[in-house]
């Protein structure tokens, strides 16, 4: 437990290296939708944990002969001031790097505790932070004018070769995240390697030490930033990169999956020195830094002028920004780490009194035999996988069964809209009719009355004629003709008539009399039916037989409404009203 | 392996897709050299298998851009593929539609003029039979697209010359003819060109995404 909380600065370290470095080996095809995040997130934590385990040692080692950081404590400060300073810096967008960092604390520690670090391994790592970009932008410019030649001889048709892309951008991903997992895993844990307890476990088919079971744990605390912040990093930088073509991608990817290999590989390095050569420094160096070299590489053999300046101005402002501001930050935590927690930040020489060293002390050389319940856990494992997967599947189809339930629902649901938005459709219809009936059967009754009020004033003319035509007294005929003049006058007022008239054309522009008493509500009677009359287009001669009066009287009438209606000298009536 | 057999089955498309584009092509051309010489039934035979044509390439078209955004193929370079296709589909497109203007039209087109009209439309069918070869090329050699190109833009450059005499000659050297007979002649020649215009707008496309492949 208590290595745990010493671990868990490097974890953090291990947490934002996963979060922020993953999108280098997978940003282009997570980018560019190539692959699943979640795919792509699975292949780098498994390869990123493979790596670690398994090729970690060589430049944990080298770090922890930089100068070995002894006590748990110390480790702790170093690897925390070492995450605060790349979480400061990429948040303030300085270009930093996770292995300058930790370098850079290491030798503040050493400047605290007065050890002085071993300046030949110093100068080893150093010198790799400018070989790392300038191999990756040798590897880089070589892969790609391979790669070109490559595709201009082979011809492959471009949709094609997108799905051969496609494969090679996972599998060069796969072994970008092996070899990001072998190289920076020191990084991670390197500074608390010196503690690691001394056992080993035995899986039968592989086996597992101290060192390893660090390795482990930083390589799942990489994942664990993979699976749970990259993917946003990812998307950008992968976007970023993309930019070049698919083809560039793959170089780069594979260009700096080679130099963090090349950097970490203990056996290349023994290869290497059993032919005589100079051994390879096993150093952890900064994946963003390579993969800005390898894009420089690829710039160059594009014959691309405007190489990115600022890129590289940015590379060498963190060579020297980052070591420099991680060390003096853990200079200054170690101070307080042990005066004001009074915790031992170095093993001064002796054995370590602390817990942690204790814990040490208590697994040396212990071996236990794991064969037995690895096999159990790989069995429970399997069957656990099994079960997940048929309950996948039964939840899968019951998904999908409710998925054509959902469809079949809405389906009838829309039917069913649609049946009832026919139905209103018709009842609309029918009500339509319905009124037009009505007013038929209305005009109808109107019809007859006035036919038969037509007949019994025809009747009535009759007998007045010939009461008339009876009477031989000129006194009481002149009185009778006069009765009859009268009786025709009042009938030509048209009161029934007009009224029936007025009430049809309302009928028909119901809108516009609503419309004129709302814009000119002072109009009277009189006037609203000279504006309807107007409305019809009717002549001042056939307005006046309608309104019963003179055509001078509608003159005036209309010089009137003209008033009330405030129309201008040039405006035309008749023209105004109908545009109402 | 399923990025495969989706792979194969869009390099299938494109293909079908150029051969209608390259059939109808010359089937344009025979149309056209039917109609001029009075062949009735092939001329309609023509028109009939044109149309055809193009509603199969309209199909073809619709099944990649499918294809090639359902399955996330290409992301790069889908839109520009598809923006080729479109281009090639208006071409086949603009042929169907000239023959079957002349169909409902019936130009009347004097003899003296049947040697020019015939020879226009052979440098337009030839500046698109010119455009197909450029565009198999990008797919799989898009360095070799610029040489290609340079007959489209020669015939082009003919077939605009041609149109130019053509029309000149309609109402200029024949008197006998009606204003709208010249017309009409005119509004025929200009949509023949027309179809050398489009393969040329074609090859733009084409250069400039070759470039874009080979950066």
């Amino acid at each position: 437990m208590l290595y745990l909380i010493f671990l868990s600065s490097g974890l953090f370290l291990g947490w934002s290296l996963g979060a922020n470095d993953a999108a280098n080996v997978f940003g282009t095809a997570v980018g560019s939708k190539m692959i699943r995040f979640r795919n792509a997130a699975l292949i780098a934590s498994i390869f990123v944990i493979l790596g670690a385990v398994f090729q970690g040692q060589g430049t944990s080692d080298t770090l922890s002969s930089l100068n070995a950081v002894d006590a748990l404590a110390g480790g702790f400060t170093v690897a925390l001031c070492s995450a605060l300073t790349v979480y400061w810096m990429t948040r303030y967008a300085l270009p930093v790097s996770s292995s300058q960092a930790i370098v850079g604390a290491i030798i503040g520690w050493s400047f605290f505790v007065d050890k002085p670090a071993d300046y030949t391994v110093l100068t080893k790592i150093v010198g790799t932070w400018v070989s790392g970009p300038i191999l990756g932008l040798i590897f880089a410019a070589l892969l790609f004018t391979g790669l070109r030649y490559l595709l201009r001889k082979l011809k492959i048709h471009v949709i094609k070769l997108d799905s051969y892309i496609r494969y090679s951008l996972v599998i060069a991903g796969a072994f970008g995240a092996y070899s990001l997992g072998a190289n920076n895993i020191a990084n991670v844990v390197g500074v608390f390697i010196t503690s690691a307890p001394d056992l080993l476990l035995d899986f039968g088919l592989f086996t597992l030490n101290g060192k390893q079971l660090f390795f482990l744990a930083g390589g799942l605390a990489i994942a664990a930033g993979i699976i749970t912040y990259s993917k946003r990093v990812m998307l950008t930088v992968g976007n970023g990169i993309l930019a070049l073509t698919p083809e560039a991608a793959i170089v780069v990817v594979l260009s700096q999956a080679l130099v963090l290999f090349v950097f970490s590989s203990t056996s290349l390095s023994n290869v290497l020195i059993s032919i005589g050569l100079p051994p390879i420094p096993l150093v952890p160096v900064s994946s963003t830094q390579v993969v800005v070299g390898s894009v420089i590489g690829i710039g160059l053999i594009k014959g691309v002028r405007e190489i990115k300046l600022r890129a590289l101005g940015g590379i060498a402002l963190g060579w020297v920004i980052t070591p420099v501001a991680a060390g003096i930050l853990t200079y200054v935590s170690l101070f307080f780490v042990q005066n004001v927690f009074h915790l031992d930040v170095t093993a001064h020489g002796q054995v370590a009194t602390d817990a942690g060293s204790a814990a040490v002390q208590a697994a040396s050389g212990m071996r236990y035999n794991l064969i037995l319940p690895s096999v159990f856990l790989a069995a429970l494992l399997a069957i656990l996988t099994l079960v997940f997967i048929i309950l996948r599947q039964k939840q899968l189809r019951l998904h999908t069964e409710n998925e054509l339930l959902q469809q079949q629902n809405s389906s009838y649901l829309a039917q069913k809209n649609l049946s009832t938005m026919e139905i209103s459709a018709i009842q609309l219809e029918n009500d339509l009719l319905n009124q037009k009936l009505e007013y038929r059967k209305r005009e109808f009754n109107t019809m007859v009355l006035n036919i038969t009020s037509q007949k019994e004033f025809l009747q009535e003319l009759n007998q007045k004629v010939e009461a008339i035509r009876k009477t031989n007294d000129s006194d009481i005929r002149e009185e009778l003709i006069a009765g009859l003049s009268l009786m025709l006058k009042q009938k030509m007022s048209f009161s029934n008539e007009t009224e029936e008239f007025y009430s049809k054309v309302e009928q028909v522009d119901r809108d516009f009399r609503q419309k004129l008493s709302n814009m000119y509500p002072d109009l009277t009677e009189q006037e609203k039916r000279l504006t309807i009359l107007l409305r019809l287009n009717l002549s001042s001669k056939e307005i006046s037989s309608m309104l019963g009066i003179s055509p001078k009287s509608v003159e005036i009438s209309r010089y009137r409404l003209r008033k009330r209606l405030n129309l201008k000298p040039g405006d035309n009536l008749t023209q105004f009203i109908q545009n109402l | 392996m399923f990025l495969f057999r989706h792979a194969n089955k869009s390099i299938e498309l494109i293909d079908s897709f150029l051969n209608l584009i390259d059939q109808g092509a010359i089937l344009f051309r025979e149309g056209v050299k039917n109609y001029l010489y009075g062949n009735r039934e092939s001329f309609l035979n023509n028109l009939q298998t044109l149309s055809t044509l193009e509603t199969e390439a309209d199909i073809i078209k619709r099944q990649l851009e499918n294809l090639l955004y359902s399955q996330s193929l290409m992301p790069q370079l889908r839109g520009d593929i598809l923006k080729l296709m479109e281009d090639l589909d208006n071409i086949i497109d603009l042929a169907k539609t000239n023959l079957y203007q002349f169909d409902v039209e019936v130009p009347f087109i004097p003899a003296e003029l049947n040697q020019d009209l015939v020879k226009l439309t052979e440098l337009s069918a030839s500046a698109i039979e010119s455009v197909i070869p450029a565009a198999r090329a990008y797919f799989k050699d898009p360095d070799t697209v610029k040489e290609k190109l340079h007959r489209v833009y020669l015939f082009e450059k003919e077939a605009d010359k041609l149109a130019d005499s053509i029309k000149r000659k309609v109402f200029h050297d024949m008197p006998g003819l009606k204003l709208s007979e010249k017309f009409h002649l005119r509004y025929f020649t200009l949509h023949i060109e027309m179809l050398s215009d489009a393969a040329e707008k074609t090859a733009d496309v084409l250069s400039i995404m070759a470039i874009k492949r080979t950066i």
